[in-house]
């Protein structure tokens, strides 16, 4: 069935006969307005600004450990869960309960769980965004899912100005999230309101 | 002294609309365009452009009237239109309307024609290059951008601008003036509800502005608008921009409307 | 027992009704004019706006010239990472073919990412008959579906709703489809979403089978993508060994780099945001991360018909922005139901017909439920012609003889404009105010709230002869 299905859907897209198109115009920037991805600071800047605006919460610092620390603290997680192969030092300073998801905590598991730690594989700056693409440090997507709170550690050279340098970056293979803020919803009176399903905070650790 | 060269043959294209139920509009448009030293002639044999049929759908009968369209105005230099949405409908209905009755002669006349047929406000700033037209106007006036003046022919601040430069006028800028006002040609019949509802919001915006007069490039907008503060007891007046904008200090204060102090 | 558009009556009756419900006319006008302040500011953030446009524009129009092939190649990249691809001509079909795949799970009870294709093609009712209860997790989708109500918005499915009606919805139906909403519920839009939050996570956590739509499907790499606020695709993508996409056939878009327009457009123009919360990609199955089964249904339910339009086939660039109706003076009155359809608004004027062709009364309305005030234009992020694709549509419905009356009408008033003797003579004629108002009567439709304006002592042509003539 679906094969003649597909014969037939592919005979009427022939059968609309559509002309040829040209070859599209790309004169958009590659870059934030007016933040190059070479001026540095201005980047992180920017990047910290626009995570702020969401309502996440930006540490900047040069050691990540005493800052997943304050973040895990500040929001009173006794409980974390980090992806295996996580490097050590990132919770070094921490004294609550690590699980390490190895092997995988199941759903209720997770969902117990007051905190989620991880790296990124990419962010943005021009929408404060991080992606997590499964890679070292960063685990399957169940995990930054279910806690409630997301501690996120971004070295400061993963971050791009704009979506088409981060986009560049990475690897479609791979199941990929982008998280610009925590989740919101503005489905009632258009009106934001932030935290429904995903975790309802998120602490960046911005290592300079 | 020499002589002055002659002036391009200038037509008159007043609209059916203008023709039957606002007259003085057209003769306001003669009025300025005369004191601009514009002779216009008016060809008789003009009838509609044939918007209401397009914007319905009736194609081949508006290649009809866009035939005798050009019949009427092909000898002439620039064809001034009262009207905005009319004034667009060669450049932007007739070549569809051509190519529905299949008549790819009247697609070549109308291809040279329309370049020719400009709206009166464009026809003031751009091709005589005047914004001070002479007027004089001392009442407190507003102004509602209709959809066709401002997204197809792209007036921009030119309607805005020529009224400012009136003489006496207190302009005063309308609430959400780029909303419709809900007319839509036979919108406004197919539609009455919602189009009573957008004309209710158009009309509460034009009295919170206090003018005594409206003004529009579109008489088919103003009949709606006018015609539901009208039906509301309100006694702004509706007025195209061409009746102001010819009137003089000789001609003094409309009658009927409060006179503003000038104090701008 | 699922509501649907079946039967719905044409635009001017259903307008009429929805126009005269106050409390439906502030909630949409709220909600519109919130996010149309909202989008103005954040395109104007972007000096390259217009060029994202144009780029937007040309790259699906470069999918509808390729369909086939970049078809061909969304179903290579798929089967190649793990999926398995289906095809299904129209709604039934696509219907059939989600309802088997569930059956075969053995699951009764499934979750769904807010998709506007699955109630276009009414998945969940299909799925009901078959036994199959598949809850909505989107929190305005769930508040359409606890109400048993229509969705009348492509992103805000329960635009019409405010917060009180909606708290009044929680509170009756939360506890028939599971948890129940916590006493004492107040309208604070907060609670409200909390009280979605803890209803849906059960649902969440026992799902083993997911049932999404997505934004767009990458052909160069097999790519779906889904944007969202909430989480709740995440939570459906990930959480559940099953996962179902049920994806338009104009979804595509040629390569991955092309996500760089779309992601950059689409969330600042449908919720004034940078960029939705949350996006997530993927390909195919990825072992020990998400579902172990993929299987991805391509739709065609009309899309060729409208491909197959010269004019008409723009509308298929949509990306499901939502701004041409949050923006749209007529559905600021109307709200989206009286539309008839899940595509509301000026997308749903155009598109409606386009796929279904202009044979029912009802989808023959849509074309004229319009102004042609032309303000969808500017918004549109995917640069449809908006007005274009109507009047081209009117033309359609009046080449078809829907409006014969009418067509008689218009013909003897053309007839006589195109005639200079006979329209002088009807201009100059006693009584007759000219061919566009036969009569000094009330006007049908017209004189319900406007007056009709006072007719001239002489006509402009009259006044011109006579001043000519003075002149001369």
């Amino acid at each position: 069935m679906t094969a003649a299905a597909r014969e037939e859907i592919l005979r009427r897209i022939r059968a609309a006969a559509v002309p040829p198109a040209p070859e599209p115009p790309r004169h958009y920037l590659r870059h934030a307005p007016g933040v190059p991805d070479e001026d540095r600071p201005a980047v992180l800047a920017l990047f910290a600004e626009r995570l702020e605006e969401y309502g996440a919460e930006v540490l900047r610092a040069d050691r990540p450990g005493p800052a997943v620390a304050r973040a895990l603290a500040e929001h009173g997680a006794r409980s974390l869960v980090v992806p295996d192969g996580l490097p050590a030092e990132w919770t070094a300073d921490w004294d609550g309960e690590v699980r390490t998801d190895r092997p995988p905590l199941g759903k209720a598991g997770l969902d117990a769980t007051d905190a989620v730690l991880t790296g990124c594989a990419a962010a943005v700056a021009d929408s404060g965004t991080l992606v997590l693409d499964g890679g070292p440090a960063q685990g399957r997507r169940a995990a930054t899912l279910l806690p409630d709170l997301h501690v996120c550690v971004v070295r400061a050279e993963q971050v791009r100005s704009a979506l088409p340098g981060a986009l560049a970056r990475l690897d479609p293979a791979r199941p990929l999230t982008f998280v610009s803020g925590p989740s919101a919803t503005a489905d009632i009176e258009m009106i934001r309101v932030k935290g429904v399903h995903g975790p309802r905070r998120l602490a960046v650790v911005l290592l300079d | 002294m020499p002589p002055n060269p002659p002036r391009p043959r200038t037509a008159l294209f007043v609209t059916c609309l203008n023709d039957t139920l606002f007259p003085g509009t057209g003769r306001a448009t003669v009025t300025l365009l005369r004191r601009l030293g514009v002779e216009v002639d008016f060809p008789a044999a003009q009838s509609c452009c044939g918007q209401m049929h397009f914007n319905t759908g009736y194609r081949k009968e508006t290649a009809r009237l866009a035939r005798h369209f050009v019949d009427t105005f092909a000898d002439y230099e620039e064809i001034v239109v009262p009207s905005a949405s009319c004034a667009g409908m060669p450049a932007e209905a007739y070549p569809l309307a051509a190519e529905a009755a299949g008549d790819p002669g009247l697609a070549r006349a109308v291809a040279e024609l329309a370049p020719r047929v400009v709206e009166l406000t464009q026809y003031l700033t751009d091709r005589l290059g005047v914004e001070q037209v002479g007027a004089h106007f001392p009442h407190r006036v507003t102004y509602h951008p209709t959809c066709h003046s401002l997204r197809a022919t792209g007036l921009g601040e030119r309607p805005h601008r020529l009224l400012r430069a009136v003489a006496g006028i207190d302009y005063v800028e309308l609430p959400a003036a780029q909303e419709c006002c809900g007319f839509g040609g036979t919108f406004a019949v197919k539609n009455p509800a919602v189009s009573g509802a957008m004309n209710g919001d158009k009309a509460r915006h034009v009295l919170e502005t206090g003018a005594h007069v409206l003004a529009a490039v579109d008489n088919s907008c103003l009949m709606n608008i006018g015609g539901r503060l009208t039906k509301d007891g309100h006694p702004v007046r509706t007025l195209h921009l061409a009746e102001i904008l010819a009137r003089t200090e000789q001609d003094g204060p409309l009658p009927g409307v409060p006179v503003v102090e000038a104090a701008r | 027992m699922t509501r649907s558009f079946l039967g719905w009556p044409a635009f001017p009756e259903a307008a009429e009704r929805e126009v005269g419900n106050e409390q439906l006319r502030e909630n949409v006008r709220r909600a519109t004019r919130t996010i149309r302040g909202k989008r103005a500011v954040l395109a104007a953030e972007r000096p390259d706006w217009e060029q994202l446009r144009d780029s937007a524009a040309a790259i699906k129009d470069q999918v509808l010239a390729g369909l086939e092939q970049y078809l061909l190649q969304v179903e290579e990249k798929v089967t190649a990472a793990g999926g398995t691809v289906h095809w299904a001509r129209d709604a039934a079909e696509a219907n059939r073919i989600v309802t088997d795949l569930v059956l075969a799970t053995g699951e009764r009870e499934i979750v769904k990412v807010k998709s506007m294709l699955t109630e276009e093609i009414g998945l969940d009712a299909a799925l009901e008959a078959a036994g199959i209860n598949a809850r909505e997790t989107d929190l305005a989708a769930a508040i359409v579906q606890l109400g048993d109500d229509l969705p009348s918005h492509v992103v805000v499915p329960a635009l019409h709703r405010n917060r009180s009606e909606i708290r009044d919805i929680f509170a009756r139906e939360m506890g028939r489809h599971g948890r129940p909403a916590p006493e004492g519920l107040t309208d604070d839009p907060a609670e409200l979403a909390e009280a979605a939050r803890l209803h849906l996570r059960e649902k969440f956590l026992g799902a083993r089978v997911a049932v999404s739509g997505a934004n767009f499907v990458v052909a160069e790499t097999g790519t779906l993508v889904v944007v969202e606020s909430e989480g709740n695709g995440r939570m459906c993508l990930t959480l559940a060994d099953t996962l179902i996409s049920v994806v338009g056939i104009e979804k595509t878009v040629p390569t991955w780099a092309d996500l760089e327009v779309f992601l950059q457009l689409l969330a600042r123009n449908a919720t004034g945001e940078r960029m939705a919360p949350y996006t997530s990609t993927w390909t195919g199955t990825t072992h020990g991360d998400g579902p172990r089964d993929f299987h991805l249904v391509l739709v065609d339910n009309g899309r060729t018909r409208a491909l197959a339009d010269p004019v008409g086939r723009q509308a298929l660039r949509c990306i499901r922005c939502g701004a041409c109706m949050n923006t749209c003076p007529v559905y600021e009155r109307t709200g989206g139901h009286a539309y008839g359809s899940v595509y509301p608004g000026p997308i749903g004027a155009i598109l409606n017909p386009l796929l279904k062709g202009l044979d029912d009364e009802q989808t023959a309305s849509l074309p004229y439920a319009s102004t042609l005030c032309g303000a969808c234009n500017e918004v549109c992020p995917v640069r449809i012609r908006f007005t274009d694709v109507l009047l081209d549509l009117r033309a359609q419905v009046a080449d078809g003889g829907k409006h014969p009356v009418e067509r008689a009408a218009l013909g003897a008033v053309g007839a006589t404009m195109a005639r200079p003797l006979l329209w002088k003579a009807a201009v100059k004629g006693a009584g007759l105010v000219g061919p566009l108002l036969p009569a000094r009567t009330p006007v049908p439709g017209w004189s319900d709230n406007r007056a009709l304006p006072d007719v001239p002592k002489e006509s402009f042509r009259t006044w011109w002869k006579r001043n000519e003539g003075e002149r001369a």
